[in-house]
């Protein structure tokens, strides 16, 4: 079982959603967040002062995966986010302990 | 059976049903202040700005209602500077050329216009309860003593010929949006800056919250000035009226685009973008600029004026952060510097000469920024004016009204 967080650009939100659907997968968390990379922000003018987001808008995609689906989501999610420039996102994998679904008290595989 | 209305029973009718009219639409401005200044705020002092609007308005009728109609417009002696004091609104006369009520409603939607153009000068910083005790000395006193002077036969608006100054201002360039904006002016003198809006390195952009109601504001602000512009011509019952009142919607409507356009222009040359703020600044600013003489210019001059006091406030708008005066909206580059651009076009298409509307320039500038720095000190000293860094680092919506305008994860003990 494993942990899958991936951090997408806001607009590619929907593609990596419609083919982790279309590869079966049911179930995921997703968060706006915000944050620092190798993307530079871009400078605008309000009114006359510059500025500049210091942190840059993301997608925050979370998942639980059995040990042989895993590749191939995270093939999933790398085509469908991609885009070749800076500021595309990555991808962090943890190994889950254990898992529980509340409503049926099943544990581990069955419950993700 | 026939009715039979005198020609006289119509003139009352048609004042009263076009000042009501007008008046309403004039109400509706409060409206669009209300939205602009949300838009322009951050999010954390939405709910503050709202409330700040809504009671201001309603103590601007209270207050005007009490006394500063009065003070204004009843029993005051023709070309002086001192106004009768007084209460209450005086029962109509026989050969008036409308009730007493109409012409009062008409009014106090015009002192609530000059005080909402303080709220968001101040906004984001300032204690509600401080702006609350300013907004009756505003409304009760300051604006009905100088709004006296020119509409009220005081000694600025009475002709030369009769001993007056011959000041003219058809709408209020100067009685209304000048003087709110040196009201705010004074105020944010005394109140600083919002935090870390400048640094060391200069100004820093604090981007509002909410560009669509910005624009929503804009467009009801546009077309409540109608009512205000064409409505300051109090009355419509001859051919005259009628030509004067389509002239005036006409300028009205066509300085407020140039502003707009100009405003456009200026932007995407400097900034390289096309800034919605500060369009939106620039169509106010063609309005406070006609609004001084809306019925004379032609249309084509209108623009002219409009394009001329829209650049003059984006200049002022870069300069007032220059000098470090914190202003969120830009209400005083629009009702100040337009005001002030207005006012001393006028001599162009009317005959009044450019001295007269100086010096009514500095009297009613120099009137209401003393005395507003005057009640503004007085506040600061008993209550304070500035809500707390951690209050204003939190927002003033959970320091002032306890609710934020857009709540998220709410949980409740009960």
């Amino acid at each position: 079982m494993y942990w899958l967080t991936a951090i997408v650009r806001p607009f590619k939100l929907n593609d990596v959603y419609d083919q982790l659907v279309e590869e079966g997968i049911g179930g995921m968390t997703v968060t706006e967040v915000k944050g620092l990379g190798s993307q530079r922000a871009n400078t605008e003018v309000y009114r006359g002062n510059s500025y500049s987001h210091d942190f840059i808008p993301k997608m925050k995609i979370e998942i639980a995966v059995s040990e042989d689906a895993l590749e191939r989501v995270i093939d999933t999610i790398v085509n469908s986010a991609k885009t070749g420039k800076p500021g595309d996102g990555k991808i962090f994998v943890s190994k889950i302990q254990q898992a529980y679904r509340i409503r049926t008290n099943e544990i581990d595989l069955d419950a993700i | 059976m026939t009715a039979d209305v005198s020609i006289l029973e119509q003139h009352y009718l048609l004042n009263t049903l076009f000042l009501l009219f007008s008046g309403a639409l004039v109400m509706w401005m409060a409206a669009g202040f209300s939205m602009l200044e949300a838009g322009l705020v951050r999010s954390k002092n939405t709910t503050e700005i709202l409330t700040k609007n809504i009671l201001l308005y309603a103590l601007a009728c209270i207050a005007y209602q009490i006394m500063g109609f009065d003070l204004m417009y009843q029993d005051n002696q023709a070309g002086g500077w001192l106004p009768s004091f007084g209460f209450g609104i005086e029962e109509t006369l026989i050969g008036a050329k409308q009730p007493k009520e109409v012409e009062f409603f008409f009014q106090v939607v015009f002192v609530a216009t000059a005080m909402s153009i303080v709220s968001g000068a101040v906004a984001e910083r300032m204690k509600l309860s401080a702006f609350l005790i300013f907004a009756i000395f505003m409304t009760a006193v300051i604006y009905p003593v100088e709004g006296y002077w020119t509409w009220g036969a005081g000694f600025l608006g009475t002709s030369v010929k009769n001993g007056g100054l011959g000041f003219s201002d058809f709408a209020g360039s100067a009685i209304v949006h000048m003087a709110g904006a040196m009201a705010a002016l004074s105020g944010v003198i005394l109140l600083g800056p919002r935090k870390g809006r400048y640094t060391s390195k200069g100004a820093k952009a604090m981007p509002g919250a909410n560009m669509p109601l910005v624009a929503l504001g804009t467009f009801i602000l546009w077309m409540g000035w109608l009512g205000f512009n064409g409505g300051s011509q109090l009355a419509l019952n001859s051919i005259t009226d009628a030509n004067a009142i389509g002239k005036i919607f006409v300028n009205t409507n066509a300085a407020a685009a140039a502003g707009a356009l100009v405003a456009y222009l200026l932007s995407n040359t400097l900034y390289g973008k096309a800034d919605l703020t500060l369009i939106v600044n620039g169509a106010l600013a063609g309005l406070v600029t006609i609004t001084a003489a809306p019925d004379s210019p032609t249309p084509t001059l209108a623009i002219l004026f409009g394009a001329i006091g829209a650049t003059a406030t984006f200049f002022a708008i870069n300069f007032f952060d220059k000098i470090r005066i914190d202003d969120p909206v830009g209400a005083i580059s629009v009702h100040g510097v337009a005001g002030i651009i207005g006012i001393l076009l006028v001599p162009i298409t009317k005959d009044v000469s450019l001295i007269s509307q100086l010096i009514g320039l500095l009297v009613i500038g120099s009137w209401v920024f003393g005395s507003s720095l005057l009640v503004w000190f007085v506040i600061k000293k008993i209550f304070g004016i500035r809500i707390s860094e951690q209050d204003e680092y939190e927002g003033a919506d959970i320091s002032e009204c306890g609710i934020e305008a857009y709540p998220e994860f709410v949980g409740g003990k009960s």
